[in-house]
Parts: C-alpha cells; sequence; structure tokens
C-alpha cells in the first residue's frame, strides 16, 4: 500500500497546506491527517464522517477514599511524582492524592496496593473519524486536551486509513504528519514509502530540517525534500539546497511564498483550487508529478 | 513568577515572542531565566551567543532481565502497561523493548526472582549558557529517536530563576509535552494567527488550559493576514488580547536570519517590554482573584 508522508519538524511551514493541496489534486485518495495534536486539515477538506468513535489514550489511577488507609505506599512506589501527601481538615496526617496530569498511567499503585483501593479510569474522550470529502475519503482524529498517547493514536489512524485505502480499492495514502520528532512524528512515517520533509528557508527551518532527516535516515525511508515560501530568504534557500546537495538529498522543489496561501485557507478551498493558475498551484503541481504520482504508480504496477 | 508561552499549532511565533520578550526585559535589567522546552525542535540559541557552562544528561532507567535467574514467569510482561516486555515462557524467551519502557518500575516490583536490575539510557541534555549580561538560557534537547521529551522538558524546568522571571518557550500541541511546560508555570501567553488553522488550534489550547484551571492571555502574531473570526471569538469568551505583531516582512526577514527584531528595531524592544508589563497585570489580577 503505498504511502506518503509529510513532515517537517518545525511547525508552521506549510504542511498542511501543501497536504490539502496534493488531496485536491486528482480523485479517489484517501487522506490521513496524524496530527492529532492540533488537526487542521478537516477545515480544508471538509470531510462528511460517517465513523466517528471514542479512542481510549490511556488509564488514570483512582483512589477510593472509602477503603483508602493512607498507608502511603503508593507513594512509595510511583517514579512520576504523582502521588503526595496534602493537607485536608479531614486528614490529620494529610491526604493521599494523586495528581491527574503527573500520572502516567503504568497502574503499580493499583497493583502494590494492599487492599485494592486503587483502579484505573480509562481516558476515553479523545475521538477518531472517517469521512468522505469531495476527492476521496479522510480519516482523522481528536486528541482530547491534555490526553497522552498521540503515538497510538496516529498509529490507529494509519490503520484505518490503510484499511479504508483497502476497502475502496484506491491503494494510495497521503499522510498529513505532526510537527517535533518525537513518538506522533515516528508513527507517522514508519513504514511508509517515502518522507517529504516540508522546510522554510529560515535559520530554524533549516535547523529542524536536519533533526527530521537524522530521523528518517534511522528508519530507513526515502526522503526528499520541498523547501516552502522559498522568496521569503534566497539566501537561506539556497544553503539549504547547497546541504542537501552535499548530503545527496533530493530537493524536489520551491514553492513560493503567496498571501493566496492564506486566502484560499480562509475560504476552506486548497490553493490548487483557489488559483489553479497561479504560480504557487503549478509549482506545487509539478511537485506532485514529480514526487508523488511515481510512487503511487509503482504500486499501482506491481498488483499490490 | 514562571510565565509559559505557548501555542497549540506549531510556526505561529512561540520562539519568536518568548526570545524577543526575554531579550527585552532582561535590557530593562530584570533578572530573567529562558528555558527551551521544545526539546523535539529546540530554536532558541539560534538567537543567542552564550557560553556553555554546563551540560547535563537526561537519563531514564531501562530494565535488564537476567536470564541466568529469571523463571519466565510472566509477571513482569502482565505488570508492563506499555507492552515494553516479550515473554514466551515455552520457548524460555524474554526481551525488553527498551523505546517503549517509561521507567515506571513495574516489571522491578513483579519479579519475586530478584532476576531485573536497571541500566541508564541517555533521553538528551539539558544545557546551560550564559549570556554577556549574566543571564541564563537553559535549552533542553531530546536525542534523534527519542519517544517522548516529557524528561528532559521536565529537567530542563527545573533550572528556573531562583526569585526573578523564568519564561518557558513550550512545544506545540496539547499533549503531554505541552501539559508539562504549563502545568508549572503562573501564567500561560498563547500565540497565534488570525487563521481558521490558527483559530482551531487556540479552542484546543484554551480548552485544556481551563481544564488545568490555568489564567492565559492572547497574543495575536502576523496580524493583518487572514481573518476576523479569531477576534470575534476571543471576544464572545472575553479572552484578553495582550498584543497584537503585524504581518511585516520585515519581522519575517529579520527572524529568519536568526536574529531578534527586538534588537535591530528599538521600537519593537518597546513593544515587547510593554507586553511584559501588561502579562504583569493580568497575571497579577488573575492571582488576587484567586
Amino acid at each position: 500500500m503505498p504511502e506518503i508522508v509529510l513532515l517537517s519538524g518545525k511547525g508552521g511551514t506549510g504542511k498542511t497546506s501543501l497536504a490539502a493541496a496534493f488531496a485536491t489534486l486528482e480523485k479517489n485518495l484517501v487522506v490521513a491527517d496524524c496530527d492529532v495534536d492540533a488537526a487542521n486539515l478537516y477545515l480544508v477538506l471538509q470531510p462528511r464522517d460517517y465513523i466517528c468513535e471514542p479512542f481510549i489514550s490511556g488509564y488514570k489511577a483512582r483512589i477510593d477514599y472509602n477503603s483508602c488507609t493512607q498507608c502511603g505506599l503508593c507513594q512509595e512506589y510511583c517514579r512520576f511524582g504523582a502521588i503526595s501527601v496534602i493537607t485536608d481538615p479531614a486528614y490529620p496526617k494529610g491526604k493521599i492524592t494523586i495528581s491527574h496530569t503527573a500520572c502516567d498511567g503504568c497502574k503499580l499503585c493499583a497493583r502494590i496496593c494492599p487492599i485494592q483501593a486503587i483502579s484505573m479510569i480509562p481516558s476515553d474522550k479523545s475521538l477518531w473519524f472517517a469521512g468522505n470529502f469531495r476527492n476521496g475519503k479522510m480519516v482523522h482524529a481528536r486528541l482530547a486536551p491534555g490526553e497522552e498517547n498521540s503515538g497510538k493514536l496516529v498509529s490507529l489512524v494509519r490503520e484505518k486509513a490503510r484499511q479504508t485505502a483497502k476497502e475502496t480499492g484506491w491503494q494510495r495514502i497521503i499522510i498529513d504528519g505532526p510537527p517535533g520528532t518525537g513518538c506522533s512524528a515516528i508513527a507517522s512515517m514508519t513504514g511508509t514509502d517515502k518522507v517529504i520533509v516540508v522546510t522554510e528557508p529560515s535559520r530554524s527551518g533549516f535547523h529542524d530540517m536536519k533533526r527530521i532527516l537524522e530521523l528518517v535516515h534511522q528508519f530507513r525511508i526515502p526522503s526528499c525534500v520541498i523547501i516552502n515560501k522559498f522568496t521569503l530568504n534566497k539566501g537561506f534557500t539556497r544553503d539549504i539546497e547547497n546541504w542537501c546537495l552535499e548530503n545527496n538529498i533530493q530537493v524536489a522543489g520551491k514553492i513560493s511564498f503567496s498571501p493566496d496561501i492564506v486566502h484560499a485557507m480562509v475560504h476552506c478551498v486548497s490553493i490548487t483550487e483557489w488559483k489553479p493558475s497561479s504560480e504557487t498551484a503549478s509549482e506545487i503541481k509539478a511537485v506532485y508529478n514529480k514526487i508523488i504520482l511515481p510512487v503511487f504508480s509503482a504500486f499501482r504496477g506491481s498488483g499490490e | 513568577m514562571k510565565i509559559t508561552i505557548a501555542s497549540g499549532k506549531g510556526g505561529t511565533g512561540k520562539t519568536f515572542v518568548s526570545t524577543n520578550l526575554f531579550f527585552s526585559i532582561q535590557k530593562e535589567g530584570i533578572p530573567v531565566t529562558l528555558v527551551d522546552c521544545d526539546a523535539e525542535e529546540p530554536n532558541v540559541m539560534e538567537f543567542f551567543s552564550g557560553i556553555l557552562t554546563e551540560q547535563i544528561p537526561i537519563i531514564q532507567k531501562i530494565p535488564v532481565i537476567h536470564e541466568d535467574s529469571c523463571t519466565y514467569c510472566d509477571k513482569c510482561r502482565e505488570y508492563c502497561n506499555y507492552n515494553a516486555i516479550i515473554c514466551l515462557p515455552q520457548a524460555k524467551h524474554i526481551q525488553v523493548l527498551e523505546d517503549l519502557c517509561h521507567d515506571c518500575g513495574a516489571c522491578l516490583a513483579a519479579c519475586q526472582y530478584n532476576a531485573i536490575t536497571e541500566k541508564e539510557k541517555t533521553l538528551g541534555h539539558v544545557s546551560i549558557y550564559r549570556l554577556p549580561s549574566g543571564a541564563l538560557i537553559v535549552e533542553g534537547r531530546s536525542s534523534i529517536g527519542v519517544y517522548s521529551p516529557v524528561p528532559v522538558i521536565k529537567g530542563a524546568m527545573h533550572h528556573t530563576h531562583p526569585d526573578g522571571i523564568t519564561l518557558f518557550d513550550a512545544p506545540p500541541g496539547i499533549s503531554c509535552p505541552f501539559i508539562a511546560t504549563a502545568d508549572k508555570a503562573d501564567y500561560i501567553v498563547l500565540v497565534t494567527e488570525p487563521t481558521p488553522f490558527g483559530l482551531n488550534d487556540l479552542k484546543l489550547s484554551v480548552q485544556t488550559l481551563d481544564t488545568l484551571q490555568k489564567s492565559y492571555g492572547v497574543v495575536i502574531n502576523r496580524s493583518g493576514l487572514g481573518d476576523n473570526s479569531i477576534y470575534e471569538w476571543l471576544e464572545e469568551k472575553g479572552i484578553p488580547i495582550l498584543a497584537e505583531i503585524p504581518f511585516d516582512k520585515e519581522i519575517a526577514r529579520v527572524y529568519s536570519e536568526g536574529r531578534l527584531i527586538a534588537e535591530v528595531n528599538p521600537g519593537y524592544r518597546y513593544f515587547f517590554t510593554n507586553l511584559y508589563q501588561k502579562i504583569q497585570n493580568h497575571a497579577g489580577n488573575c492571582s488576587s482573584q484567586r
């Protein structure tokens, strides 16, 4: 199953705007929004969701004060500093309390409690969705505020996207990835066929691009770079191009900065739909034909 | 006072605000430390030069299972809530998946045969830089391939200014890395941009901070670029706008070169000093209401 993912390291380089453009150039593809922390692609693609299901992101420990004897053993065992004794008029020696935000959900306190006064409560406020949008299908998710395991939710979104791509027979997936280099970025790229790193010509964009490429190389996934908004700083664009040349990394394209990208977003369409004949749209189409189409057609040819 | 500069969406200008704010208030002679908590992609030190005075490795403990005393009873695997242990009793095979380990100690508590000890794994580093002015910048940087930046973030956040101001430059998003940075702050500055993406992610950040019961205000960056819906929403919610930064190609150029607009253009130094005053006022009001 051909899967192509857009990543960047640094946030705000234009992953989602580019993913929206790629997703609206042709019919019959599945789009997976794996930026579950701050999912935005749905604002442009506006899917009509036919599935909406909860995702259990983890568990939090809760004390039943009717049976707790305040022995303090749980506090001794907790390595996350989540259990403390707070002053409470009802408890002369203080009250054993679990911090919801610090609890990692390891369940050790519940296991070692001599009178089983601690239980694990599932965090089930996160959701995942599948829907139809104008050019195909979209799988996306919303991590509930402050919840954990975004990596696991990303894996779920990708699994559902693969399932959808198989069922429809379309056999092609574009993934909009999260910023950073941690668990959700790793979960977004493992097993994909191509990583497109979207960078911008700034010192921080350049720095973060190198970090994400280092991670991509650890996973041995073929990759290339797009320099977005390259017209904003041609000096840095040259530096990035030279660095990529020295390190044998393909620069797949350069996209001009244009306020049209923001205007398109405000109107909930992609730049290629908003101004199809603009310079920016043509540059994006060129990248699509050069990088994305060959990956998709190679798999169709192999009959996988 | 501890102030976190955050945003749900990446690239809205968190680091832009925190570096310029830091620069401007230290020029006023106010004691301040800046902590870069975006450990997956730390960028603060690209804007400053200083002397590295200390580098502290952040260590996690990982279990080591000694097969000479292991009976393959399977209890450690059962206790591990992160699926980090594989045990096949019949094949007498046991293995730790180090990347999945959260250092909770459950396997150690489970083992009755003293077959588990622990080794150390480096997750990243906390670096402390001293600037010519004497102010400190603390950088958390997680190693490439490490799943969670949270231990490095927590390690960096220990280095607050003893009696002055500490600014935390937060990682993007609303999950555990962001929570770790917001949880210890007295006030949070949310940086956003007036676009549908910016508004959507701002709503998520606000929802998160309300759950944590934190005080916050908003800085709108690149104003004039998008639409009005963010202003309408903020007004409806009664959330204060602390400052607006116009969309300005000079700012974008100076920032992209790793320089500070508050240093290049004194008008902006005044702007950020003013922002600091506003934060002080709001944070003061919020704490007196509690």
